[in-house]
């Protein structure tokens, strides 16, 4: 039998005395997909450092594609949340790409050219081909961020790490990046942890969602963890789960107004225009 | 106008024409960088700060060039260790500055020496450069040029996307310290050519102007080496043709010249377009 891509036993992490989670165990299998949700503060991309082997866990164990976690591990692709670059950045949307092939190697300046095959390659299967020749800064959040997914799965990661990679954009956008991202896990069972304060845009894509509260969590499906009950326990306060058509609303968590979609989506929009 | 030539046959001309190519391609290579990682306030504190070492040099060995180079180093480290995080470095800069230069000007006091040696570094000396000059600076720039070749791709990925970076295994804050030290022995040797107070002109306004030209990495170091040797070069030789000019005005205006013509050019082509894609 195989080793799961993600296994985390028994694991804490304590941040300056405060432990963010503790004794969570998790195991995500192959091209499964589980969103991670929480509060602000609840240690959500703490998790993703501590899979990207930026930090080490407190207590417990985590193995990533087999191994300890390590920076820059070809298993492990990530995706940042978007980010203002300035417009005359020198880079252009293919350079930021290509510094996931090769941006880590010392040596000579320019790109092999087998690495700027896959470089090419990456770009146009997430179909970004028209704007990649743009500078980085003049890119519309959802064109960057389809470049993040490019960059990311260049070393064929058996582990997709995303962290908010929907903050700021508007629907069309987001759905568009949520589709390149479950089109990659069912084409090569990459199992993708994907870390967000909204789960309506995944919620069709979420095979189980790993909740953090305040040093606690719950994992589960949507329909198991995502009840009132359960969220009430976990918060340690009432909270109402409304299902309106194939949404879920959170009502009455410390950060509700971020869970409640339509909120969220106007000021999304409201970014934007 | 003076036949250029004749001037060219002398060995101070030759020696100064030697020194702004060599300065000019190592400050065209730290440009765009300089301006990715917004590091401009740098360049001014560490140039300023060159007189500072040339000061102390002059009072304990009597070597001004020697002194503003180990100065370099001593305020390279206090840059990196006071500024590791972007947002507190452009005060930190300020910090070390100002001491740095109440410093200079108390070593001065006590040198009885003849101080135009350290002052020179204010305004440059590109006509006094020596045979030993030149092959110190030589060696600089050798070590400038293939550490920055050596480094260029991680320090890239380091400079406009840390957080990634970070993740892929790139040493961002090691980079960072490293380059700290480039910069800082880059801007001090080109400090003695065109002067601390005009440094910004060979290593921030080719670079800036490049960017206005070019997205493509490589493309806009490229461009900001051959402004900055146009700027350096051209404005010597200029200089050799109309003596009564210092050529650090040429080296000045040539350099505005270039930015003022892409800023005009991108501003004609307002549809985002750029030159040399």
């Amino acid at each position: 039998m195989s080793i799961d891509p993600i296994v985390l036993r028994d694991a804490t992490l304590s941040v300056g005395g405060r432990s963010l989670w503790s004794r969570l165990c998790l195991d995500i299998a192959p091209g499964e997909f589980v969103a991670v949700l929480g509060p602000n503060g609840a240690g959500k991309t703490s998790l993703l450092r501590v899979l990207l082997g930026l930090q080490r866990l407190s207590e417990g164990s985590v193995l990533v594609a087999g191994q300890e976690p390590r920076r820059g591990s070809p298993a492990v692709g990530y995706v940042p949340q978007q980010k203002g670059f300035d417009g005359d950045l020198g880079i252009r949307g293919r350079d930021l790409v290509a510094l996931g092939a090769g941006g880590h190697r010392y040596g000579r300046p320019w790109a092999r050219a087998a690495e700027r095959q896959r470089v090419e390659a990456a770009i146009e299967a997430v179909g970004a081909g028209s704007f990649a020749d743009n500078p980085i800064g003049r890119l519309s959040g959802g064109e960057q961020q389809r470049l993040r997914i490019a960059q990311a799965l260049l070393g064929d990661p058996s582990v997709l790490l995303c962290d908010e990679p929907l903050l700021s954009l508007d629907l069309n956008h987001q759905r568009g990046v949520v589709e390149l991202i479950d089109r990659r896990r069912r084409s090569a069972d990459t199992a993708v942890v994907f870390v967000t304060h909204e789960i309506n845009p995944v919620l069709p894509l979420v095979d189980r969602v790993l909740y953090l509260v305040g040093g606690r969590w719950a994992v589960g499906t949507p329909a198991e963890v995502m009840t009132g009950e359960r969220l009430s326990d976990l918060y340690g306060t009432v909270i109402d789960v409304l299902r309106v058509r194939d949404r879920v609303i959170v009502v009455g968590a410390a950060d509700s107004a971020t869970c409640e979609p339509g909120g969220a989506d106007h000021l999304h929009e409201h970014a934007q225009s | 106008m003076n036949d250029i030539g004749i001037y060219l046959q002398l060995p101070f001309a030759q020696h100064a024409l030697i020194a702004a190519t060599l300065i000019a391609v190592i400050s065209g290579l730290v440009g765009p960088f300089v301006a990715a990682r917004d590091m401009a306030f740098a360049v001014h504190g560490t140039a300023e700060l060159a007189f500072a070492g040339a000061a102390a040099g002059l009072l304990v060995a009597g070597d001004a060039v020697a002194g503003a180079l180990i100065g370099s180093l001593v305020v390279a480290t206090a840059i990196g260790v006071l500024g590791d995080r972007p947002r507190e470095r452009n005060s930190a800069i300020g910090v070390i500055l100002a001491v740095g230069l109440g410093l200079g000007v108390l070593l001065l006091s006590y040198y009885h020496g003849f101080a135009t040696a350290a002052t020179n570094i204010l305004f440059g000396q590109i006509f006094g450069v020596s045979t030993r000059d030149v092959v110190v600076l030589s060696v600089i720039a050798a070590l400038v040029v293939v550490v920055m070749a050596v480094i260029f791709r991680p320090l890239l990925f380091a400079s406009v996307d840390p957080e990634v970076a970070q993740a892929r295994g790139v040493r961002v804050g090691l980079l960072g310290f490293v380059f700290v030290y480039v910069l800082a022995l880059t801007v001090t040797e080109a400090a003695q050519v065109v002067g601390t107070l005009l440094v910004l002109s060979l290593a921030v306004t080719p670079a800036a102007t490049a960017r206005q030209l070019s997205a493509n990495p490589l493309r806009v170091t490229a461009i900001a080496v051959g402004l900055a040797l146009l700027a350096a070069d051209g404005g010597l030789i200029l200089s050799f043709a109309f003596d009564s000019v210092k050529p650090t005005v040429f080296v000045t205006f040539i350099s505005f010249g270039g930015y003022a013509l892409a800023r005009a050019y991108r501003w004609l082509r307002r549809d985002g377009r750029i030159l040399l894609a």
